[in-house]
């Protein structure tokens, strides 16, 4: 499906409907031009009008942007300031023709109004500033999905290490040991962050362990649709384990959805119950040092991973193991060894050295572009493609 | 069926998610996606009130570990649902003196904690125990004095090279995570949307 999007792209561009563009310069009126065309790169409904302002014209007290109605009388969409300048009507009908004006006002009294022009709102089936990122997406998926069919067939995938998954096992037979919970902390945003999504599929990985070992597992959540979420995934390990016995439905509860009462709630939760394991996986903010530090006051091996590059040193600094970025997507292919999943953690390497090249190119062809007209187009077209609007 | 529907489900709703991001004719099933997630989202806030209740109920009720925390927890969480319902929330109402006086500075110390948590993540992650730990230790201290009036008051340049540490060497490694969790996002997000990824689900099966 996602190998259709390119086709789409060009036949996008080529059915694509600009809208009309129109223009028209007013003689002694203090407007000099006012121009009326499509906006660009929309699901239509919109008019892009666009209006210079004459210097040799006395300054009006005001200026009205008027549409001509279906019944033919001139109505106001808005005042606009005595300088050049843009505007976009919206909420309008696809594929019928709007006129405008400017009309200046002197002490109440209308002056010359601008010249009328038209323009008929279309949508746009490709968005033209998000092509290069299209074409580069498919790229990646195509790298993907190639590593994923070549681990489907049992190729011999290489994986580095990763020490803080490697540290999964050894932190959950730990608690076991001691007799104590394992913590598992989803960060503090909802379902709809890709980071979240991450997180709960690592939990199902780590619920397996806990399911195992016989570990008890807490999750405290900061969203209700994640407590939702988190409970089903629990449930479906214990089940896969064969142990629908252990699975404590009020082990993973929701304690409120602001930041710091979260903070709180948790860090309440480490002092009273002492985990002997704590993981920390998902999007964090300023919570996440404080939850972070009190881990670690109380004696538990913490394994953290977030995407957010502020919090990453805090990780680092207070937690044994932490997952910096992608170490934190790669978790659940790299803690199921499925080769499948293996392929598409390859796949996604091979990207980013696409991408290692691709930025070793850009930065050598903008430095030599400044003396080298053709290396200067180079940067350019890297920068155009890699760019999004 | 069981893994049917739901995969289903993510499938269609991944494409267009993806479709609405390129195709500007389709951004209308991308926001109605986002309402509809809005709907379920506003609907959980209930369920989360019902757990809440419901496991501080049962700890009361059994005399669980650590019970006597449970009233408070309980107590707190309708005095705000209950101020908040029957008197509204405006300036003056109980509600708003409940939150400005309680909740806000009760958030505020927790916020106020993080100075005490950096002292003592600092201490330990700037020990000299080797030569990274000593570079980063260097790094840190010269872009501190950076920020400083002292700093320039010592040497002009101090500021210089600390925005220099800040723009070069650590904007190009966060710029490094963020690259690497983007290919990350999107793996994630195609393995999800294929269904390659199941585990979520209950298994790879």
């Amino acid at each position: 499906m996602l190998f259709v999007l390119p086709l789409l792209v060009f036949t996008g561009a080529i059915f694509a409907q600009s809208g009309d563009i129109a223009s028209g310069d007013g003689g002694d009126c203090f407007i000099l031009s006012l121009t009326a065309e499509d906006a660009p790169n929309d699901a239509g409904g919109g008019i892009d009008l666009e209006w210079t302002v004459s210097a040799h014209v006395t300054e009006p007290d005001s200026i009205v942007l008027e549409r001509l109605d279906e019944d033919g009388a001139w109505s106001s969409i808005g005042t606009i300031l005595p300088v050049d300048g843009s505007r976009t009507d919206e909420k309008l009908s696809n594929g019928l023709e709007y006129t405008y004006r400017a009309v200046s006002f002197y002490g109440g009294i209308p002056g010359t109004p601008s010249v009328e022009v038209s323009a008929v709102p279309a949508r746009q089936w490709i968005h033209k500033g998000r092509i290069g990122m299209l074409i580069l997406l498919t790229l990646i998926s195509l790298v993907i999905f190639y590593f994923i069919e070549q681990g489907k067939r049992g190729k011999d995938l290489y994986i580095r290490r990763i020490a803080g998954l490697t540290a999964v096992e050894d932190a959950v037979g730990r608690a076991t040991e001691m007799g104590r919970p394992v913590l598992y902390i989803p960060g503090i945003m909802d379902m709809d962050d890709i980071q979240t999504i991450a997180s709960m599929v690592i939990l199902g990985r780590v619920a397996m362990k806990t399911a195992e070992y016989g570990s008890s597992l807490l999750v405290p959540t900061c969203r209700a649709v994640v407590m939702s979420v988190a409970q089903e995934t629990v449930k479906e390990s214990y089940l896969q384990m064969g142990r629908p016995d252990a699975y404590q439905k009020g082990n993973i509860n929701y304690i409120t959805d602001d930041q710091f009462g979260y903070a709180a709630g948790v860090d309440g939760i480490m002092i009273r119950q002492k985990p002997a394991a704590i993981f920390m996986l998902g999007t964090f903010y300023a919570e996440s040092l404080i939850l972070a530090e009190t881990g670690r006051s109380v004696g538990a091996i913490q394994i953290a991973g977030t995407a957010m590059p502020s919090q990453i040193p805090f990780f680092i600094a207070a937690c044994d193991y932490t997952l910096i970025g992608e170490e934190l997507f790669a978790a659940s292919a790299y803690l199921s060894k499925e080769p499948k999943l293996l392929g598409s953690l390859r796949g996604q390497d091979v990207a980013k050295l696409f991408f290692m090249i691709v930025i070793v190119i850009g930065v050598l062809a903008a430095t030599i572009g400044e003396s080298w007209e053709p290396a200067a187009r180079v940067a350019d077209f890297f920068k155009t493609i890699t760019s999004v609007r | 069926m069981r893994l049917f529907v739901p995969l289903t489900i993510t499938f269609v709703a991944g494409i267009i998610m993806i479709l609405q991001f390129f195709v500007p004719a389709t951004q209308s099933m991308g926001e109605s996606l986002q309402e509809w997630y809005m709907i379920v989202a506003s609907f959980a806030i209930f369920i989360g009130a019902a757990n809440l209740l419901q496991v501080h109920v049962h700890r009361i009720r059994f005399k669980g570990r650590n019970w006597k925390y449970s009233p408070v927890t309980i107590v707190g969480f309708s005095a705000m649902i209950l101020t908040g319902l029957i008197l509204g929330i405006e300036k003056g109402t109980p509600f708003n003196f409940l939150f400005l006086e309680m909740v806000a500075p009760m958030s505020a110390t927790m916020f106020s904690l993080l100075a005490f948590f950096v002292a003592s993540a600092a201490f330990r992650a700037f020990r000299a125990s080797n030569w990274r730990a000593t570079l980063l230790l260097i790094s840190a201290f010269v872009v501190m004095l950076g920020r400083v009036p002292i700093g320039a008051m010592i040497w002009p340049r101090i500021p210089l090279i600390s925005e220099w540490i800040m723009q070069v060497p650590n904007l190009a490694g966060q710029r490094a995570v963020m690259i690497g969790a983007a290919m990350g996002m999107v793996a994630t997000s195609l393995r999800m949307i294929f269904g390659i990824e199941r585990s979520y689900l209950g298994g790879a099966d």
